[in-house]
């Protein structure tokens, strides 16, 4: 199959790869340029656990090809933390035990950080509705929903400082 | 220093799985000229193959090789079984197909992309035979044959009296009994299987990479088939395991499947499953129909009971199937005080995928039909099911307890944890409310399931699937080793290796928890090492990742090698200050004399003694720090002549209360409280904990509500991706309250008892009795899962009195 040379920046670095147009995001991410912490858990949208932001919205990897993020800014789970210094959502899945096993972890962490920037005020219910399109096996969702309130919480209160 | 064990500590994992860093089986790299595996499938329940053309799937550019049942029959031997029924399981069908998903040929391609490009190349002719997927019909004398050899579909078939049952049923006062249907569910991991085998026939070698997490015995299973001495076949399991719940354990035949594709293509071979074939083909939870009967007293005492379990194994029976009928067997009774009973376990094969380990394995199905049934003995006794427990719980004088089929519950205080149920869920008080709701047309219920959670099992209680004549003729099988190592290196910090294969479960944090009180040194400086390597770490036969064993038999490994690591430090200590080792004591980093605290050795120069001075070492004493301890409990004897066997090492106490309200527009269930208490002895990790109790229950209430692997009655599969298969999601866990208790168990050193499956165990019961109970005016009985909407509508539907009641309502 033809291949077809895009340009993608990941994390703030730019990559410029020949790929087939068949590609999914999700195996460009992995396999070509080699960010294993997106993972691929059903290929069919459902479980989230792909999930990376593109430009300024929470996607699923495995529904994108490649070649659709031509010329577009991606962030992955790698992006997140800066120096070694865990994000505050990161820093309260910690906290509060919101993973187990992991797996599902870096998807979830993506569209959070996409819904707090974009529902700073979230409550709880929307908190849930955002992560239904995400499946965890392993933690019955309680220290991750628990996670997030947290961080809203911790953010509410850094704006309250911040405005004093 | 503070003791770390018992505290919620933050795990030394989640670092690295919070930025992306975790090494899980799709992350660890490949070889160069590595093979990307794809796999065809049958479509048909039950067939012969006829012919397979894979001439044009050869053609495909980047195509390396295809690979049918006839060359990979060649490299093995069919997979030995527990059982004496001689099915012949390959890991890819060979002239004939027994489930819908079973693999047929194997493409070998330059990527995933090209693999499957070919897989629609590969022409496959099948003559369709009549499939058969109903548990009992496959046991009649005129149901189609899966196997033709066996000469019916059952594989396995015992019978067990334990104390007077005839006796207890010709003195009962009434006899309770009903037959119930435990579906086919599964766990579904979001990772799903991934393998990486490679051959070398310069040395004629396997080394398999997989996410398989055990029990290790399948690995004699597997170098059994492959033909190979077992140092030949090296098994390495990364770190990082994206969730199993027993799962991948049924990875075994790919990894056997792919090993031998490897050799006859000669490179390594990649596979990672894809969820329609992880759905469809990889393993599930066993599904039971179960007769049960019990002989009851009119105060309610159950004095007897009978149970007819018939697990259905799926299309081949396979390791450690038939387990599942067996992995309870010592807690058959649960919770209550029973000392007479009767068990017919069967095993039969239909055309579905086969089955194995899943969280909970053989609770749920025990659960379901003991649970309901002391549900239907009040009803029938017109008692509060309350009042019923309260009759057979066993009391806390009568611990250690002995059970009707030779178990041992070590500790316990079962009326305690069921009253702080009844009092934390406002029993009487939802009771009352429930009186009045039913007045204004609502459908309100409340459910009670006690259950005892067997851990760490005893490698011996699979051996019950045999008689014990067909049991002397072989060693007898006991124990449930584990095993850790623990070793300090010449600049003082601690390695600890262990063989629990975690996968999710914060083995990592809680193993470095225990080395850090028992050698004194801050966790931080604890590196645990959890891939397993079967070429260079120490395991047994019962290594692994199951029957919640880490807290009852991986935790006492490692804080016995620890303690080994202990010993000798002091030793050398003692060596070098003129004093005896039981003289002394290890505080924040320094060994010094109990008496004279002023007469101290550092512990960083006894390591350092040991490996840059030896020659100033006691008489006698080997170079280096590096201890490994293999621990197995002592209460875990092979069964006897009489089929006596304690199948677990302890047992913990779960107590729900769940309340529900049923949309009578929709017949949705809605929990509104769920309550559970657990007894799992000391608790090592209180966050750790909790999160694998949230976990289990919502696996547990996934089967009560959701989750079934459906085939219609010809044995086409109907739930292959998660628009048919539905997994609970953050709206669907309701309003959790859980309360602990802790009753050490006398038998591991740190008093733990595993747990995590419990509610797995519970929920479908729990809320079975709570539909059940909010239906009971409508005389509706539950006695099948998952209660979804649609289930639920047509038993209202089918409700005289209940239509009757809504025309009145109307």
């Amino acid at each position: 199959m033809a291949m077809q040379e895009i340009e993608v920046t990941i994390n703030g670095t730019r990559y410029e790869e020949m790929v087939e147009p068949r590609m999914l995001l999700s195996d460009f991410l992995r396999e070509v340029c080699g960010l294993t912490g997106t993972h691929v858990g059903c290929e069919h949208g459902v479980c989230g656990a792909c999930t990376v932001v593109l430009d300024d919205a929470a996607v699923r990897s495995c529904l994108i090809f490649a070649v659709q993020a031509d010329d577009r800014s991606i962030l992955t789970v790698e992006g997140l933390a800066q120096n070694g210094e865990l994000t505050t959502l990161q820093k309260n899945f910690k906290e509060n035990h919101g993973l187990q096993c992991g797996f599902c972890t870096s998807g979830i962490l993506m569209a959070a950080t996409d819904f707090i920037e974009k529902k700073p005020e979230a409550d709880s219910q929307e908190i849930k509705e955002m992560l239904s399109g995400h499946l965890c096996r392993c933690t019955g969702y309680d220290g991750i929903v628990k996670a997030v309130e947290k961080t809203i919480e911790e953010n509410k209160n850094s704006v309250k400082e911040l405005n004093t | 220093m503070t003791q770390s064990i018992g505290t919620p500590v933050n795990r030394v994992e989640d670092d690295r799985l919070l930025t992306g860093q975790g090494k899980y089986m799709d992350d660890i790299g490949t070889p160069p000229n590595t093979a990307q595996a794809a796999i065809l499938r049958s479509t048909y329940p039950h067939a012969d193959i006829i012919s397979i053309d894979t001439s044009e799937a050869e053609k495909v550019t980047g195509v390396k090789a295809v690979i049918t049942g006839e060359q990979i029959k060649q490299y093995m031997k069919p997979f030995s079984v527990g059982v004496s029924a001689p099915v012949k399981y390959y890991p890819v069908a060979v002239d004939k197909v027994r489930y819908v998903g079973e693999p047929v040929a194997v493409v070998l391609a330059k990527n995933r992309y090209i693999a499957e490009d070919a897989l629609d190349k590969i022409k496959v002719k099948y003559e369709a035979l009549k499939p058969i997927v109903d548990i009992e019909q496959s046991l009649e004398s005129d149901a189609p044959l899966l196997h033709e050899n066996v000469g019916s579909n059952i594989a396995n078939h015992r019978t067990f009296d334990y104390g007077e049952v005839n006796q207890a049923f010709e003195q009962a006062d009434h006899v309770i009994k009903h037959k119930y249907h435990f579906p086919k569910y599964s766990a579904i991991p979001v990772e799903t299987y991934g393998i990486l085998a490679s051959y070398e026939n310069s040395e004629d070698c396997y080394t398999i990479h997989a996410n398989f997490h055990g029990p290790f015995v399948i690995q004699a299973v597997m170098a059994q088939a492959l033909g190979i001495p077992g140092n030949k076949l090296r098994i390495v399991v990364p770190k990082d395991i994206g969730g199993s719940y027993g799962i991948k354990a049924g990875a075994f035949p790919y990894m056997v499947l792919l090993a031998i594709t490897s050799r006859i293509a000669g490179c390594s071979v990649k596979w990672i499953e894809d969820r329609q074939e992880h759905l469809s083909a990889s393993s599930s939870g066993t599904d039971r129909v179960t007769y049960i009967e019990a002989a009851v007293k009119k105060s309610g005492k159950v004095t007897g009971l009978r149970m007819k379990m018939i697990d259905n194994v799926g299309a081949y029976i396979r390791a450690p199937e038939p387990a599942c009928l067996y992995r309870t067997h010592a807690n058959s009774t649960g919770a209550y005080d029973i000392p007479n009973l009767h068990i017919e376990a069967i095993a039969t094969m239909t055309n579905k995928l086969p089955t194995g380990l899943i969280r909970g394995y053989g609770g749920q199905e025990l659960y379901f039909p003991l649970e309901r049934l002391m549900q239907r003995v009040a009803k029938e006794l017109v008692m509060d099911p309350a009042d019923v427990i309260r009759e057979n719980i066993i009391k806390k004088h009568q611990f250690p307890y002995k059970t009707a089929s030779g178990g041992i519950y070590d500790s316990g205080d079962y009326e305690k944890g069921f009253e702080l149920a009844i009092e934390t869920g406002k029993y009487t008080e939802f009771r009352r409310k429930q009186q009045e709701a039913r007045k204004k047309g609502k459908i309100f219920g409340v459910g009670l399931a006690n259950i005892v959670e067997p851990s760490g099992s005893n490698m011996g209680y699979i051996t019950v699937a045999l008689t014990p004549e067909e049991r002397a003729s072989s060693l007898p099988k006991s124990g449930c080793a584990e095993a850790a190592t623990v070793s300090m290196d010449p600049t003082g910090s601690v390695n600890v290796r262990i063989s629990t294969t975690p996968s999710g479960q914060g083995h990592e944090t809680v193993a470095a928890q225990i080395i850090a009180d028992v050698l004194g040194i801050p966790m931080d400086k604890v590196n645990v090492v959890a891939e397993l390597d079967t070429s260079t770490s120490a395991w047994s036969i019962a290594s692994g990742s199951y029957s919640s064993r880490f807290a009852s038999l991986g935790s006492s490994a490692v804080f016995y090698a620890a303690h080994k690591v202990k010993s000798k430090l002091f030793k050398i200590a003692a060596h070098q200050l003129q004093v005896e080792a039981s003289d002394l004591e290890l505080k924040a980093g320094s060994i010094f004399v109990k008496d004279n605290p002023e007469q101290k050795y550092s512990l960083k120069r006894a390591v350092g003694t040991a490996h840059w001075n030896p020659l100033a070492l006691p008489e006698g004493m080997e170079p280096g720090i590096y201890e490994t301890y293999y621990y197995t409990a002592k209460n875990t004897e092979p069964p006897d002549e009489q089929d006596l066997i304690n199948s677990s090492v302890t047992y913990g106490f779960v107590s729900d209360l769940v309340t529900v309200e049923i949309d009578p527009e929709t017949a949705n269930v809605e929990i509104i409280d769920y309550v559970t208490i657990h007894d799992a002895g000391k608790l090592l990790n209180p966050k750790i904990v909790d999160g694998q109790i949230f976990g289990g229950l919502a696996h547990g209430l996934g089967g009560a509500l959701y989750e079934e692997l459906a085939y219609d009655s010809k044995g086409q599969f109907l739930t292959g991706s998660f628009m048919d298969y539905l997994c609970p999601t953050a709206p669907e866990m309701p309003k959790v309250t859980i309360k602990h208790m802790e009753t050490p168990s006398p038998i591991t050193p740190l008093g733990a008892k595993g747990l995590g499956e419990g509610n797995t165990m519970s929920a479908p019961v729990a809320v079975a009795n709570a539909v059940s109970d909010a239906l009971s005016p409508y005389n509706i009985e539950i006695d099948t899962l998952p209660l979804s909407p649609n289930y639920i509508w047509r038993l209202l539907a089918k409700s005289d009195i209940y239509q009757k009641h809504k025309e009145v309502n109307a």
